[in-house]
């Protein structure tokens, strides 16, 4: 209990500050693909400081609280994660802050952010299955949906989850909001319906929903690490590394991809649950 | 400590330019100049920017795009008129549809000299404007009389949502 209280505070007040860095990271190895120098590694954290110097501008006073609710269910989704909980319910918890971004874009009223806002919800209508297929994998292998039991068991779960750990990987590029799939909301300086989902959101406001995404970053790494650990006391070093190469290979996939339509993104990541989730999990049955 | 110096994000409106300093503008991005590296985005978003780059002068048809584009914006922020057409209205200030610079419709904070300005003087420019905007800012927290949320419409409501 001890242990995941502090793996739990570790997350609360080092998760923002780790993936501020990955974001850091990411955005100077894109800059050097595209041959330019890049900013500062720092740089996400400077935004993010200079954005609660700002104003915020609000045309439904709602949005706000909305931004703030969908913040603190990130938060507590990732939680529920370190804590070694119940990986159903982090899904559940995950699908409710996604669900305060879009009211908040959906209340601002505006033409973009509204676009921005279906474009969101299209979007987890197309990760979901494949979400809820990994957490099923999860327990066909190990008989638990407890993060800890899956943690500890006998062998990597990817050799049991290929196909799983695949398709989880192609709808995490929707999670991480990188190219082909940042159709709700782009990074940096890629534009998509002006700032998307963002549009209608300044200031702290703005500052509080790249705060949640790093939070959300770290969780969704987490995710790929499940994949990775197993009994064996040093395998978290695997679990990280891997990680890693991941993480470089969005930004690849980034990099080197045009955005897709939605009714593309949309179909193709089914089809990635069906092909590569549920044929894996008929292999396991048919293994039995 | 300020972070407005470290992270100024841009608008680009461009007015009745002739797009040779839009390319200058746009030039800044790419590998040779990358203002990237002082943390400069090119957001396409009014109330994500910081600084607003007008290339081309104000005319009777973009004014009101010109004012509403600025005053989207959340404060501090400047306005810098790049190329000599959004100085004085150029070469095309005697045009019967031109008003002139873009002063005629917004304060503006920097003028950047050049048809078209050049990518060296645009980030001189902006640079410049980054310098005002922390004056802005140390003045606005000094004062604290404006307030840190904007409202621009009624109260708290979910009728108006669907
Ligand atoms: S200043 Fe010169 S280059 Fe720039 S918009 Fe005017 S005419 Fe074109």
């Amino acid at each position: 209990m001890a242990g995941s209280m502090m793996s739990v505070l570790l997350y609360i007040f080092l998760g923002p500050l780790v993936g501020g860095l990955i974001a850091g990271i990411d955005r100077k190895i894109s800059a050097r693909m595209q041959g330019r120098y890049g900013p500062p590694l720092l740089q996400p954290f400077y935004d993010v400081l200079k954005l609660l110097s700002k104003e915020s501008i609000a045309v439904n006073g709602i949005q706000n609280f909305f931004i703030f609710c969908f913040l603190i269910f990130i938060i507590f989704t990732g939680s529920l994660f370190f804590m070694g909980g119940d990986i159903l319910l982090v899904i559940f918890a995950l699908t409710l802050s996604s669900i305060f971004i879009v009211l908040g874009a959906f209340s601002a009223n505006s033409a973009y952010s509204s676009i921005g806002a279906m474009r969101e919800l299209l979007q987890m209508m197309a990760y979901e299955p494949m979400v809820l297929l990994t957490a099923i994998g999860f327990y066909v292998v190990t008989k638990s949906f407890n993060i800890t039991d899956i943690m500890s068991f006998e062998t990597p779960l990817v050799l049991y989850l290929p196909g799983i750990f695949l398709g989880f990987t192609y709808i995490l590029t929707m999670k991480l909001r990188k190219s082909p799939f940042d159709i709700s909301m782009s990074h940096h300086a890629h534009q998509e319906v002006v700032k998307g989902i963002t549009t209608e959101f300044s200031g702290s406001t703005l500052a509080m929903i790249e705060i949640a995404h790093w939070y959300e970053n770290v969780f969704l790494m987490g995710f790929i690490f499940l994949f990775f650990v197993w009994k064996m006391p040093g395998s978290w070093i695997i679990g990280i590394i891997a990680c890693i190469l991941l993480y470089f290979f969005e930004i690849v996939i980034d990099n080197a991809s045009a955005r897709y339509k939605w009714q593309l993104a949309f179909s193709s990541s089914w089809i990635a649950a069906a092909a590569l989730g549920f044929t894996n999990l008929l292999i396991l049955f048919l293994m039995k | 400590m300020s972070f407005l110096k470290k992270s100024p994000w841009i608008i680009h409106y461009d007015g009745t330019s002739c797009n040779g300093c839009d390319i200058e503008v746009l030039a800044c991005l790419t590998p040779l100049y990358d203002v990237e590296r002082f943390g400069v985005v090119n957001t396409g978003n009014p109330k994500h920017a910081d600084i607003l780059l007008i290339t081309g002068s104000v005319n009777e048809q973009n004014k009101d795009v010109v004012w509403q584009i600025f005053n989207q914006m959340p404060n501090p922020k400047v306005v810098v008129a790049v190329g000599i057409c959004a100085t004085s209205g150029g070469i095309f200030a005697e045009c019967y549809n031109v008003m002139g610079g873009v002063d005629k419709i917004i304060p503006v904070d920097v003028y950047v000299p050049g048809c078209a300005a050049r990518p060296e003087s645009i980030i001189d420019g902006v640079v410049k404007a980054v310098e005002i905007l922390e004056e802005k800012r140390a003045a606005m927290t000094k004062k604290r009389k404006m307030a840190k949320v904007r409202r621009v419409s009624g109260p708290v409501s979910l009728s108006n949502m669907f």
